[in-house]
């Protein structure tokens, strides 16, 4: 996907004024912030389980290699495939020969947001494979042709309405001339066109939440089980995932999988979480026959060491998501890339370049509750002020802007000219403002002013009436 | 305690040159409370404008004059999270790679409170005088709350004021939108955060909103007054001290 994060502020007029957008980003609190309250407040050892799961990752990544290597054996021994991807290009290389030798015209695909970042599905397309996505979100916006707006919660941005026109629109097709309103309905109709596709594929794709490095496993929770009917059907199973989701044991996985379902939707487990160890064997009943691993790395190996490093945590709950304003204000489509939210704003810039994404770590009131509900624990506004502090050094900021903050700057570390400065700024404007005690409008500051008044000062400055009254002798 | 604790107040850039009421309600309530209370001239400003811009270099030239114009007091007290948390939290983070100045830090960090939680749990304020008759509102501010840990100091502060009945925001934990620069920077959506901030405040019937922190109340007086709200906003420490004889914030006298 073209990356438009340097539109950003353009993106964001848009979001603001599309009012299915609106619409639909209201229902992210009840469906998510306040199951996932109710789930954390219900384990009182939530936060000793986000300790945990915090060591665990940070001593895989301390041993990326070694764990990774151990994945390799083990999945070997198990009869399946390892293909090492640096690049989105060399991964969508190796899928492409892996359809190709399958003979594959049609494929599934279970939810994945590394098939996102490497942009598979045109891929796949302009070489006259038909990929098919099972996940309900994904297929909407596959309809929609559109990307995912968040990273569990991939149609989110889309309204009942518009969900009802769209299969309207497209399972006409089909047959289906009944325009539908009930969600249940929606659903229904979506499982019957989707179930002879499963059976259709020559090849089915999904990520993987986990790979388990003593098994061999790949590890995949959904809420549809649209992610077993693709891995198990089709002749062949690809998982396509990055390089920091591997984890040594399966007690490990057991561990992030507590903490993950109850960040993302507030379940204590998703519905269906399942291990895929390996093609069919012998005596299984049923399995593909040929079992691959594409492990991408896309820049990941760079931030291990670096001041980033933490975000490799990330297990992909969508919790930061789901409780930023800036996100609930904006969708994620705004954020121009792949990931949004707060973990997009600190990932994105890893991965096409502060210079394209210097908006996505700026726009945001540092409120830090992302860092706050994140089960992984990771700095994200930490993480965010890096960037900040990348892109001041490369001057990425408006002029004005910077010119405001330097000033800003030299004249706080200068107390005796700051107070003569700012005790006339202050009298002016409190002369400015004394009508109403605020203003509707400040030249300086129409992004404030525009939604808001500025209250006016009251008047003199605290330091320069302090001053006064202590010499007076009344306190 | 038997000496009186000598108190440096850390006044903040918003409270001395937008509502220098807030300064001396502070005065009040720690001189009320035992304290020596001292302003430093030579304070002016946190360095956080410069830190969130990721001008670290101009940040710490700020921080150092912080450092040195505080330094000695027993404590030092700060009617705001956010510029408590500055100090508190990220002036070490600024000095890394500088050990001399980073132990300066620590130490200036230790002796470092936001003004409720230093009332309330250093203080152990138990009976203010102060009387408001009216609902209020208590807004946590993102530092404060997540930050400084404040969270039942300023609503216990507030239980012992006289007629004051406390309620609370629904959703409260979320942010008001102000972020600092980020309010005019990203004005559009700042903008949309503080409506939904500004129905959530309305929809609780309070009279009065207050909170420790200026940059959240002046976000939210400034989208309460646009949108014609008749609901008071003040700062916390204005009711605690019982001063409130100065028009509340963004209304004229």
């Amino acid at each position: 996907m073209q990356p438009t994060s340097a539109l950003f502020r353009d993106n964001v007029t848009k979001a603001l004024l599309d009012t299915d957008l609106q619409t639909a980003l209201s229902r992210v609190d009840k469906n998510f912030t306040a199951r996932r309250t109710a789930a954390v407040t219900a384990m009182p050892e939530f936060e000793a389980l986000r300790d945990d799961a915090v060591r665990i990752k940070d001593h895989v990544l301390a041993h990326l290699d070694l764990y990774l290597e151990k994945f390799e054996e083990i999945v070997r021994t198990n009869g399946g495939h390892v293909h090492w991807a640096k690049t989105p290009e060399d991964a969508r290389r190796i899928v492409l020969d892996l359809c190709q030798a399958a003979g594959a015209r049609t494929v599934t695909k279970g939810k994945s947001m590394i098939a996102e970042e490497i942009a598979l599905n045109p891929y796949l397309e302009e070489h006259g494979i038909t990929p098919v996505e099972t996940d309900l979100g994904e297929y909407i916006i596959q309809l929609a042709d559109e990307p995912p707006s968040h990273i569990i919660g991939p149609a989110i941005h889309k309204t009942k309405e518009q969900v009802s026109d769209l299969f309207a629109e497209h399972h006409r097709q089909y047959g289906k001339t009944q325009r539908l309103i009930e969600g249940v309905d929606l659903v229904a109709e979506a499982r019957e066109i989707l179930r002879p596709r499963y059976l259709a594929a020559d090849v089915g794709i999904t990520g993987a939440n986990f790979l388990i490095a003593e098994t061999g496993s790949s590890v995949i929770v959904t809420n549809e089980g649209n992610g077993d009917l693709t891995q198990q059907l089709p002749s062949t199973h690809i998982v396509i995932a990055s390089l920091e989701k591997i984890v040594p044991t399966l007690e490990d996985a057991s561990t992030l999988l507590r903490v993950l379902a109850r960040s993302a939707t507030g379940q204590q487990m998703s519905v269906y979480t399942t291990f895929s160890t390996g093609p069919k064997r012998t005596e299984d009943p049923d399995g593909p026959n040929a079992y691959h691993v594409v492990l991408l790395d896309n820049g990941r190996s760079a931030l291990l060491g670096s001041e980033f490093q933490e975000i490799l945590r990330c297990i992909r709950c969508g919790a930061c998501f789901n409780h930023c304003p800036v996100y609930a204000s904006i969708g994620g489509h705004a954020y121009g890339w792949v990931y949004s939210g707060p973990m997009g704003a600190v990932l994105t810039p890893a991965m096409i370049g502060i210079d394209q994404a210097h908006h996505l770590p700026s726009a945001t009131p540092f409120c830090g509750r992302c860092e706050a509900v994140c089960p992984m624990r990771i700095p994200l506004p930490k993480m965010m002020r890096h960037w900040r502090e990348q892109a001041f050094e490369r001057k990425l900021d408006g002029v004005r802007q910077r010119w405001a903050i330097r000033a800003w700057a030299w004249l706080a570390k200068r107390p005796a000219l700051y107070r003569r400065m700012t005790g006339l700024v202050v009298r002016y404007l409190a002369w400015r403002g004394r009508p109403l005690g605020r203003m509707d409008d400040l030249p300086f500051a129409r992004g404030w002013t525009a939604t808001r008044d500025f209250p006016a000062p009251q008047g003199r400055t605290f330091s320069a009436r302090w001053a006064q009254s202590r010499k007076a002798g009344t306190p | 305690m038997s000496v009186a604790p000598r108190v440096g107040l850390f006044v903040t850039c918003l409270v001395d040159l937008f509502r220098p009421s807030v300064g001396f309600a502070a005065v009040k309530l720690l001189e009320d409370a035992g304290c020596t209370v001292e302003v430093p001239a030579a304070q002016t400003c946190c360095g956080q404008p410069a830190y969130n811009a990721g001008d670290r270099k101009d940040a710490r030239g700020i921080a150092i004059g912080v450092l040195k114009a505080f330094e000695g007091y027993d404590y030092v007290v700060v009617p705001s999270g956010s510029c408590a948390g500055m100090i508190k939290v990220h002036f070490e983070r600024l000095f890394s790679d500088d050990p001399v100045h980073a132990a300066a830090a620590r130490d200036l960090a230790a002796r470092t409170w936001e003004l409720t939680s230093f009332l309330a749990d250093v203080l152990k304020v138990a009976a203010l005088p102060a009387r408001h008759d009216g609902t209020v509102a208590y807004h946590d501010s993102c530092s404060s709350l997540r930050e400084m840990g404040v969270r039942n100091q300023p609503r216990a502060l507030l239980s012992q004021v006289t007629g004051l009945t406390l309620v609370e925001v629904p959703n409260g934990e979320a942010c008001c939108g102000f972020g600092g620069t980020f309010a005019v920077k990203y004005g559009d959506i700042s903008g949309e955060i503080v409506r939904k901030k500004a129905d959530s405040v309305a929809s609780t019937g309070a009279t009065t909103l207050v909170a420790g922190d200026l940059g959240c109340l002046f976000n939210i007086a400034g989208k309460l007054k646009r949108d014609g709200s008749a609901i008071v906003v003040r700062h916390v420490a204005e009711i605690l001290a019982g001063m409130t004889d100065d028009p509340p914030i963004g209304e004229a006298s």
